[in-house]
């Protein structure tokens, strides 16, 4: 029963979503109240049909109905029961399913939020994000189908992937992921509406801001959390390896990043409209290529677990979406033109613009290493990757290049400053600079790009810092408030700009960390013997025993490793060997004791308990903690920027919808 | 927020030129970018090969980057007491590579399994290996395989890219 049921469902949604696709695009050809009503009226029936199918496939996983195939699949009777939620997105055809769900969800909510508004763009948003969800509607009915039915099912079955029980991190990763990936969708929509109407006003930039701010946001942590679970499952002892899939993730976020940035000079200067247009399409379009990398297995990758045979058809989409972008830009990209014109010289806004160029070659760079592997085997057919030398080499002087421009741009004000102004906006935050720098170098940094990432990173600090409390000491001043009222006050009204400078702060803060755990760790590696001792910088690790755990689900291997610093004893650590019932290998599973400082690392790489041996490799990784503190600095300023700007923007943007966007086309 | 300011429309020429000059600039840089890009990867790649390709590739293979897929060769496994002194051969059936391996061997190590090393190759003709994984590879191989499938080896391989992990299981093998 369940199989068809969520059969018809898919096919349901796929119908709803090519029909206001089509709906979609008529209307905005011809304007009608009709047409947008039903334009509108099939996005939330394919967000219907897509939210009903995920509960069909969620209560399929929780009854262990096997006659689905993918419960077939993934499911097992032995698991837990949060194990069975979370298995809808444990491998390839549900997770295409949850994509489903999430942009079933940000369309309806797009389409809502925005059903009064922008009359001119929206019906082609909406055709556009309907006829994205259109492909993955039939993704999900042919290619990716998660509801076959099984002829003769079994009474269990195998059970998610193990490394999705072995840590919380790969549960919640995926979801983030996807609201990340699949919220590129809707700046997609509206970028494509500004490119056919022909405008990109002061107006509808808002949207298209907001939506890209809120995948940011998610994209972001995702980016890092998938990091963080590398970290401490991987063993490794690492968090970033330029591993193709976590480029994957990381090259919309760079353009997304670029595009937050020149949106605010669409904003305010009404300048680059073509070129935040080009970024958002870009966004997109990475997304794309990222999915066909991740799930087509073309890589060997760790992700390789959610690989099948549905590449050829995401590439095919990425293509047509490709040749779309193209000859939209092509037609219309000549209807966006400037209405104003930047400044030239020293000022802010000559630093956005180096920000975006430096954002953009960021993207060139790991592109260019990701996919070069793939051209030389399909011209060549020989297998190659690009070392991550190539990777670090490249990236570290652009990040620490936007470093710098974080800290200057921001300092330096709006329009043309004289001589005068720049001195006293530049030279005061060297004193920040000047202390991290020093406080870097008398703890022992050596490595010159590391020392740099700390004058920056002191730099830009102050001028965060100081621009984010200026508004508040302006009001002081002025109004003589104190300290809490003047920020209270300012607070509610200058939200996006305090975000913003949040989020900086957050992002000072991860490079700088990045840059030290990347150049001030210290590892090795090490065969031990029961009550063997090993140092390591300060610490002392010892090899009291090996044990055997056995749980329900798995049997571990664990080794107890007893830390002392100075003769000081930190306690235990237990590294391990977990063994899942499903999977023939063992899965490691590294000890790591975190602390603001430094964190320290334990992975086994092989144990025996009869003959009382063990084979360690142990680190330890300075500030690695700090990047992910960072993280949840940034997604918070992408918040306070976000949220306010969602709740006041429904109010007085209705008595503005129905007047044509203020700042006209054409820059003649 | 702020409307946009009125802005003083520049001349037409000028606005040309800078529009010249500023494709030019970019042209460059895109240029010079490109340079150390490619340049950066032609000495950063990673050859993924067998014993035969290796044996073929002669003196190319000497300090460049290689991964080395194979099967360990039944007998030829010497550890040393220590950690760096560990030796074993690397078949693919048809050829033979000599490998000194430095670091840990992992859990799983032994005669016949399927394993990448990533390393180089020295004059004397041996490959050092600064890193050991081990083939994930659900799938038994009958002993005295001849046929080491190179590609799906590197694919089930423990700590490709250094994110180690398994390869799928999610073909829905049944447990035994």
């Amino acid at each position: 029963m369940l199989p068809i049921l969520g059969r018809t469902l898919i096919l349901l949604a796929l119908l709803a979503a090519s029909a206001g696709a089509v709906t979609g695009f008529v209307t905005g050809k011809n304007p009608s109240p009709a047409g947008w009503t039903w334009t509108r009226r099939l996005a939330y029936a394919f967000a219907a049909f897509m939210v009903l199918a995920n509960l069909t496939m969620e209560y399929a996983l929780l009854t262990h109905d096997f006659s689905v195939s993918y419960v077939a699949h993934v499911g097992s009777r032995a698991v837990p029961t949060w194990v069975s939620i979370v298995s809808l997105w444990s491998s390839l055809e549900g997770s295409i399913l949850f994509w489903g769900l999430v942009m079933g969800a940000y369309v309806a909510f797009a389409t809502w939020r925005n059903a009064d508004r922008h009359p001119e763009y929206m019906p082609y948003a909406v055709g556009v994000w309907l006829a994205c969800g259109a492909f993955f509607s039939f993704l999900l009915a042919g290619p990716a189908q998660p509801f076959a039915t099984v002829a003769n099912p079994l009474a269990d079955g195998p059970g998610p992937n193990p490394l999705l029980q072995n840590h919380y991190l790969m549960v919640i990763h995926p979801p983030f992921l996807y609201s990340g990936y699949v919220g590129m969708t809707i700046p997609f929509g509206l970028a494509c509406a500004a490119l056919l109407v022909g405008r990109l006003g002061n107006d509808f930039i808002r949207p298209l801001r907001n939506f890209l701010l809120l995948s940011w946001i998610f994209l972001t942590c995702a980016i890092v959390l998938g990091g963080w679970w590398a970290y401490e499952v991987l063993g490794w002892g690492g968090y970033w390896a330029w591993d193709p899939v976590e480029n994957a993730s990381f090259l919309p976020w760079l353009t997304a990043t670029a595009a937050l940035h020149s949106a605010l000079l669409v904003e305010r200067k009404g300048v680059l409209k073509a070129w935040t247009v080009i970024l958002v399409l870009s966004t997109y379009l990475l997304t794309i290529l990222g999915t066909f990398m991740t799930r087509s297995g073309v890589f060997n990758s760790v992700h390789s677990f959610t690989q099948s045979a549905i590449g050829p058809t995401i590439l095919v989409f990425l293509a047509a979406a490709l040749l779309f972008s193209l000859a939209l830009l092509a037609l219309r990209v000549d209807t966006l033109g400037a209405d104003g014109r930047l400044e030239t010289g020293p000022s802010r806004d000559v630093l956005f613009l180096v920000q975006n160029l430096l954002f953009v070659l960021f993207t060139f760079t790991v592109l260019l290493g990701t996919v070069f592997p793939l051209v030389v085997e399909a011209v060549r057919g020989v297998q190659m990757s690009v070392g991550r030398p190539y990777f670090d080499r490249m990236s570290v002087p652009i990040g620490v290049a936007l470093l710098f421009v974080m800290g200057v741009g921001p300092a330096l004000p709006w329009g043309r400053a004289t001589p005068r102004q720049l001195r006293s906006a530049l030279l005061p935050p060297l004193v920040g600079a000047c202390l991290l720098g020093a406080v870097g170098l008398a703890l022992g940094v050596r490595n010159p790009w590391t020392v740099l990432a700390l004058f920056f990173g002191g730099y830009t600090a102050q001028v965060t810092l100081s621009e984010m409390f200026l508004p508040v000491r302006q009001r002081m001043r002025s109004h003589g408030e104190g300290l809490l009222e003047a920020f209270r006050q300012t607070q509610s009204r200058g939200r996006r700009r305090l975000g913003a400078y949040i989020v900086h702060a957050g992002a000072v803060v991860a490079i700088v960390a990045v840059a030290v755990s990347s150049t001030m760790g210290s590892s090795k590696e090490i065969q031990l013997r029961k009550g063997e001792a090993t140092t390591l910088g300060a610490y002392t690790f010892t090899f009291v025993a090996a044990e055997k755990v056995v749980e329900p689900h798995r049997d571990s291997l664990l080794a107890r490793v007893d830390v002392s610093k100075g003769g000081r004893s930190l306690g235990s650590l237990y590294p391990r060997m977990n063994q899942y019932e499903s999977q023939r290998e063992p899965i490691g599973s590294p000890a790591v004791r975190s602390s603001l400082t430094e964190d320290l690392y334990l992975s086994i790489h092989n144990i025996d308990t009869d003959a009382g041996t063990v084979g360690l490799l142990v680190l330890v990784n300075p500030m690695v903690t700090w990047i992910w503190i960072a993280t949840g600095v940034m997604a918070l300023g992408g918040l306070v920027a976000l949220l306010p700007r969602l709740r006041s923007a429904t109010a007085p943007a209705r008595v503005a919808a129905p007047s044509a966007p203020i700042a006209l086309g054409g820059s003649n | 927020m702020s409307a946009t300011e009125p802005d003083r429309p520049p001349t037409r020429t000028t606005r040309v030129r800078t529009r010249w000059f500023a494709a030019a600039a970019l042209a460059i840089a895109a240029g010079a970018f490109l340079f150390i890009a490619v340049g950066g990867i032609g000495q950063n790649l990673v050859y993924y090969w067998g014993p035969k390709e290796l044996r073929a590739a002669g003196s190319k293979a000497t300090g460049a980057t290689i991964r080395l897929g194979g099967q360990v060769a039944v007998g030829s496994v010497k550890r040393g007491d220590g950690v760096s002194d560990l030796q074993f051969d690397v078949t693919d059936g048809t050829a033979l590579v000599h490998v000194v391996s430095r670091g840990v061997p992992p859990q799983l190590f032994r005669d016949r399994i399927g394993v990448v090393v990533e390393g180089t190759m020295t004059k004397d003709g041996v490959f050092e290996s600064n890193r050991l994984m081990v083939s994930h590879d659900n799938k038994y191989r009958a002993p005295g395989d001849k046929n080491v499938d190179i590609r799906e080896l590197m694919r089930s391989t423990e700590g490709l890219d250094d994110a180690a992990a398994p390869a799928a299981t999610v073909a829905g093998s049944p447990r035994p």
